[in-house]
């Protein structure tokens, strides 16, 4: 009984903090109600006697990758969302059609599905680490490889590529907004070419 | 106990939300979080019929998918970075050439 209150309580705060990420137009208020969705999914896998499952998903997925996507969103300092003629369509088709759609499954797994209830498997860090090195040791290691290769990825996208031939529109455009072309022109100076002073930089 | 059919509809409603946040959503990180509420509900699924069937394999499942969400996050917000250093804008709807 006291599981189910738990359940439910839970259950309420991560579907309103689901629905939350939705109404929210800016994308920092998404990103906390998705760290609260996270937070109650915890307690969630904790519920289901998932110990290790709970704790990695508040250290990595609350922990590391929310904090990640914060990161980028004060990074870029995204503003509000702006309203686009195709988003009020899909909104008018779509969310309707999610509502019934998940009504649908709802009903069916309610009513068709074995009333049995899941029972709590205790998932020990030391009984998941041991099934980890055992039995899912080649995925382990394949899952090592995929993780080396992006963290190259995220650093070759995301490091400015020093060209030698700069378009005119990125980079000249960048430096002239920061304003460093415009005062050397107002100084008198002579405006030396972008790519020069890219690679004294570099 | 709580039956295996509530944390499954549990696990459903909160993939349909992340299917509607990708559909309705115009802000590339937003779009970007809606995919990691997906990968959250399928987790929830993993977990719930692990116990209800009292396989471990399903836990461990779910360490797989957080490693490769995690991965996921990185290259993906480092995409963000390069599409908004080269367009300047976040807006899905204006980067629709393919082309950075």
């Amino acid at each position: 009984m006291l599981q189910l209150v738990i359940f439910l309580v839970f259950g309420a705060l991560c579907v309103a903090g689901a629905v939350n990420l939705l109404v929210q137009r800016h994308p920092i208020n998404s990103a906390l109600s998705l760290i609260v969705v996270m937070a109650s999914l915890a307690v969630e896998f904790l519920l289901l006697g998932a110990e290790f499952v709970a704790a990695v998903q508040v250290i990595i997925y609350a922990g590391a990758i929310m904090v990640l996507f914060v990161f980028v969103i004060m990074l870029l300092n995204a503003g509000e969302e702006e309203a686009t003629k195709g988003s009020r369509v899909a909104m008018l088709l779509g969310v309707p059609a999610v509502v019934v759609g998940s009504g649908l499954v709802a009903w069916v797994l309610v009513e068709h599905s074995s009333a049995q209830s899941a029972e709590a498997l205790l998932g020990a860090p030391r009984t998941i680490g041991w099934m980890l090195f055992h039995e899912f040791l080649l995925p382990f290691e394949i899952t090592s490889v995929l993780v080396l290769i992006a963290i190259i990825g995220a650093v070759v996208l995301a490091s400015r590529l020093d060209t030698s031939t700069p378009e005119p529109g990125s980079r000249a455009a960048q430096l002239d907004k920061m304003g460093s072309v415009g005062q050397l022109r107002e100084a008198g100076s002579p405006v030396e070419p972008v790519g020069a002073q890219n690679r004294r930089q570099g | 106990m709580v039956p295996l059919s509530y944390y499954l509809v549990l696990s459903g409603i909160l993939f349909a939300c992340g299917v509607t946040g990708f559909l309705i959503k115009r802000n590339i990180i937003t779009i970007f979080m809606s995919i990691e509420l997906m990968l959250n509900g399928v987790n929830l699924s993993f977990v719930a019929f692990a116990a209800h069937w009292h396989l471990l394999s399903g836990q461990v499942f779910v360490f797989f998918v957080m490693v490769v969400a995690a991965a996921e996050a990185a290259v993906g917000l480092a995409i963000i970075i390069a599409v908004q250093r080269n367009r300047e804008t976040l807006n899905v709807d204006r980067v629709n050439l393919l082309k950075l």
